[in-house]
């Protein structure tokens, strides 16, 4: 059974658009949470995959900046970038992200900050892209191993071939 | 428009009374009367969610005779909640990860050591 713990963070999948909604609670305040995404140093320290480093190329977090990052593994690179929509502090990041290997594809991400009693907080992270089945798609392989997986796969035809 | 499968699938599974007649409903068949049994809910209120259960594919109702007991389809059950724990367990890695990162931060109280 997949009923998930209340401390654990949780997957909503919207039937009427194609947007995925993942909460999860964090025990340190909202300003610290809200930090630990727009500093870029905190941010490479915990976004992406265990087994890929995360480097950060470009970074302006603003309304109307981007930034740029690239996750490795060995020779493997793969890179990310979007522009940041709305930057509120302790309250609200809005940006757009892409993954270069499929630049045809955009997801727009609300990043909303809740504060809960006892300096806790409350972080509801929403994406949103443009057919049901890109959404499904990514949730079926898992955003990340589906992209390394998919990289394997290619490199195995290449070497068959 | 109608929603694709698997959202139906998803938006069954995010009430946790659902949840929770699925996860008896992998221990064996049922009926609705014994379905609803343990819960403060009417018989109609149950049949609802048994509906958008069944329409989501996860479980089916045969017509043997007066009982109809419901049935758990596990293979479309598996599947669905396959893909969504992977995924969730990949967000969770990831705020672990941001949990250690947040301990390390000083707070306004003090700081770590």
């Amino acid at each position: 059974m997949t009923t998930a713990r209340t401390r654990e963070t949780q997957i909503e999948v919207d039937p009427e658009v194609p947007l995925v909604r993942i909460t999860r609670e964090f025990d340190a305040p909202k300003e610290l949470v809200f930090r630990a995404h727009v500093d870029p140093g905190l941010f490479a320290r915990w976004s992406g995959p265990r087994d890929l480093a995360t480097r950060i190329e470009a970074w302006d977090c603003r309304t109307g900046g981007s930034y740029r990052f690239v996750q490795t593994r060995g020779d493997d690179e793969f890179g990310f970038f979007g522009t940041f929509h709305e930057v509120r502090p302790d309250e609200l990041i809005v940006q757009t992200f892409t993954f270069e290997g499929m630049p045809d594809g955009v997801a727009l991400e609300k990043i909303r900050f809740e504060a809960l009693p006892g300096g806790r907080t409350r972080l509801v992270s929403t994406s949103l892209v443009d057919s049901f089945a890109d959404r499904d798609a990514f949730v079926a392989s898992g955003m990340e191993s589906g992209v390394v997986e998919g990289y394997e796969q290619l490199d195995e035809v290449l070497t068959a071939s | 428009m109608a929603p694709d499968p698997l959202s139906r699938v998803f938006s069954a599974l995010a009430d946790p009374l659902r949840r929770d007649m699925v996860a008896r409903l992998a221990s064996g068949d049922a009926t609705v009367n014994e379905l609803a049994a343990p819960y403060d809910v009417t018989l109609q209120a149950v049949s609802k969610h048994l509906k958008v259960l069944q329409e989501a594919g996860l479980v089916s109702r045969t017509r043997e005779a007066q009982r109809r007991p419901v049935h758990l389809e596990a293979e479309v059950f598996e599947l669905m909640t396959t893909w969504i724990e992977r995924y969730r367990r990949e967000a969770e890695q990831r705020y672990r990860r941001l949990d250690d990162v947040l301990r390390s931060m000083p707070h306004e109280e003090g700081r770590p050591s």
